[in-house]
């Protein structure tokens, strides 16, 4: 992640050098006159080919708004948003399955959409499958299985779609701790085989800095950048190592800080 | 990862597969029961009357004369019945296609909805008798006018049913066909009517319930061009002061009433709901 002003590391072609999502500059405002509501303003920010990016920030500072407009399922007030990438990906807080599809059913409909010929979608719903370890519950059913085992299922249904860059929106806030480190691992190792870019949305500020190439904290009212870390702590990463909670400490600070001169305004 | 080993996956929750022919046996008996005591105490109470002699016995026979009458000679019912199903059939499939098509219409164009969104709950709370007489004018004593009614009486709920369930479609489902990249047709035929499915079963169920209302209604008044039906039949029966003949059709309609919802929608209802997980399945 770089704020315009930076260099951009040479990474070989310039295409690689180019960030593959650019916002620049960007405005989004919901409503009218007195019940006008700014949810981002002047954000700007650069995405790299294959950085893993955390937007943090407490609720209301326009996350999700951020996330939509990078997805484009919205469109921003004033300002820019290219994504150089032939498609994104999208995962949410609910794993949102189809509930009348099995587990397969629901990454070949994906793959359907994405265009991929029938004869190829029950090999590569089974590879996907077999990537987020749940090659023997193709045929259950979405209500069949546990919260960790849905959103396993809608992370192979977004790699389906072969984008990228995957846009997760606090894909794993509503699990429990233990199966959300474990998808931690899991997400940071297809992360790493597969080179895709990624942009993760959490409040959890031990969450960001357990993924992130860089934190990205932002705001609240309006939603803008405050503040710009890098991670440098070697993967594999715990969320419980010192480095992890040592920075995490930092960030929370000025989470804090950021959060105490939102209430105030 | 050896998944018995994964804590995340080794999830209790996860029902075996149940032996298909013998739950689906248990399932039925557990349906059927309790209807068949309320037979029981439908046809004790009737018998009581006829014990207590309110009614002549001529004029109210007794349930075990007129069960008796129904087994010796089914023959006239079951034919009639058939030619009933048969114009029933064919005016509810005849609902479906228009309901489904007004519906799924009605809840995708907006202006529809303003014009005729309405008028189909309208129809529903119009009398299915008050369409006969227009009916039998514009089709005559024929076919066509029993069909008129069933379709008028069936699609409106059909054609809610759909809307309703097209209405409360998830959100984060529409969202996530959306960013799969279903639109237009597309996201109907992906997302929003498989969505909205348990609800169109819904609508079918009810609009079976008035499609053989107002099949009776249009037998009574009309005729099936000289094939008798069961309503005919119970029209006929009460001008010759047959008074078992009526409580014979009337019996009669019950059971082909009751017997359809619960086997042919009630089944269809319970099988989606339970693929929906819509149902708990350690309840059933």
């Amino acid at each position: 992640m770089l704020l315009a002003s930076d260099s951009i590391p040479q990474i070989g072609s310039e295409a690689a050098a180019r960030p593959v999502v650019s916002v620049a500059n960007v405005t989004k405002s919901f409503g009218t006159g007195s019940q006008r509501v700014v949810a981002l303003e002047g954000v700007t920010l650069d995405v790299n080919r294959g950085e893993f990016v955390c937007l943090l920030g407490a609720s209301g500072c326009g996350k999700s708004t951020l996330l939509n407009l990078v997805a484009g399922l919205d469109k921003p007030t004033s300002g820019r948003v290219d994504v150089h990438a032939e498609r994104t990906g999208l995962m949410f807080q609910e794993a949102a399955l189809f509930p009348w599809l099995t587990v397969r059913g629901n990454v070949e409909i994906a793959l359907k959409l994405a265009g991929v010929p029938r004869a190829e979608r029950r090999s590569r719903a089974a590879e996907l499958l077999d990537m987020v370890h749940l090659g023997d519950f193709a045929k259950r059913r979405p209500h069949e299985l546990s919260g960790g085992m849905r959103q396993r299922v809608a992370l192979a249904r977004a790699l389906a779609q072969d984008a990228d860059v995957l846009l997760m929106d606090e894909p794993f806030g509503a699990l429990d701790a233990m199966t959300r480190d474990r998808l931690h691992d899991e997400l940071e190792a297809l992360w790493s085989s597969t080179g895709k870019t990624v942009i993760f949305v959490t409040h959890n500020v031990r969450e960001a800095v357990r993924l992130g190439d860089c934190v990205v904290l932002l705001a609240s009212r309006p939603g803008r950048v405050a503040a710009v870390y890098d991670v440098t702590i070697p993967r594999p990463r715990r969320i419980d190592s010192p480095e992890v909670a040592t920075l995490a400490a930092t960030i929370t600070d000025q989470l804090r800080e950021e959060v105490g001169r939102g209430r105030r305004d | 990862m050896a998944v018995a080993t994964d804590p995340d996956l080794a999830i209790p929750a996860i029902a075996q597969p149940p032996k298909r022919v013998a739950a689906y046996g248990a399932r039925a008996w557990k349906a059927t029961w309790p209807k068949l005591l309320a037979i029981a105490i439908v046809i004790g109470g009737w018998q009581i009357e006829v014990w207590s002699g309110w009614k002549k016995q001529y004029v109210v026979p007794s349930p075990f004369t007129v069960l008796d009458a129904l087994w010796h000679d089914p023959g006239t019912m079951l034919s009639a019945s058939w030619v009933t199903l048969t114009h029933g059939g064919q005016g509810f499939l005849l609902s479906m296609l228009i309901g489904g098509a007004v519906g799924i219409a009605v809840a995708r164009v907006p202006i529809l909805r303003a014009a005729i969104g309405s008028i189909i709950t309208g129809l529903q709370t119009m009398p299915s008798v008050a369409w006969v007489p227009l009916a039998i004018i514009l089709f005559h004593e024929g076919p066509g006018t029993v069909t008129f009614v069933v379709v008028l009486g069936a699609a409106p709920s059909i054609a809610n049913g759909i809307i309703n369930g097209i209405d409360h479609v998830p959100p984060v489902l529409l969202r996530a066909g959306r960013v799969l990249g279903a639109r237009g047709f597309g996201a109907l035929r992906h997302v929003v009517i498989p969505a909205a499915l348990p609800a169109v079963v819904g609508g079918l169920k009810q609009g079976w319930a008035f499609a053989w209302r107002s099949l009776m209604a249009a037998e009574l008044i009309g005729s099936l061009g000289g094939r008798l039906g069961i309503g005919q039949l119970l029209n006929g029966a009460q001008v010759q002061d047959d008074y078992i003949g009526v409580f014979e059709a009337m019996i009669v309609i019950l059971i082909i009433g009751i017997l359809i919802d619960s086997l042919v929608f009630g089944t269809l209802d319970r099988a989606i709901r339970r693929r929906y997980g819509l149902i708990d399945a350690a309840a059933t």
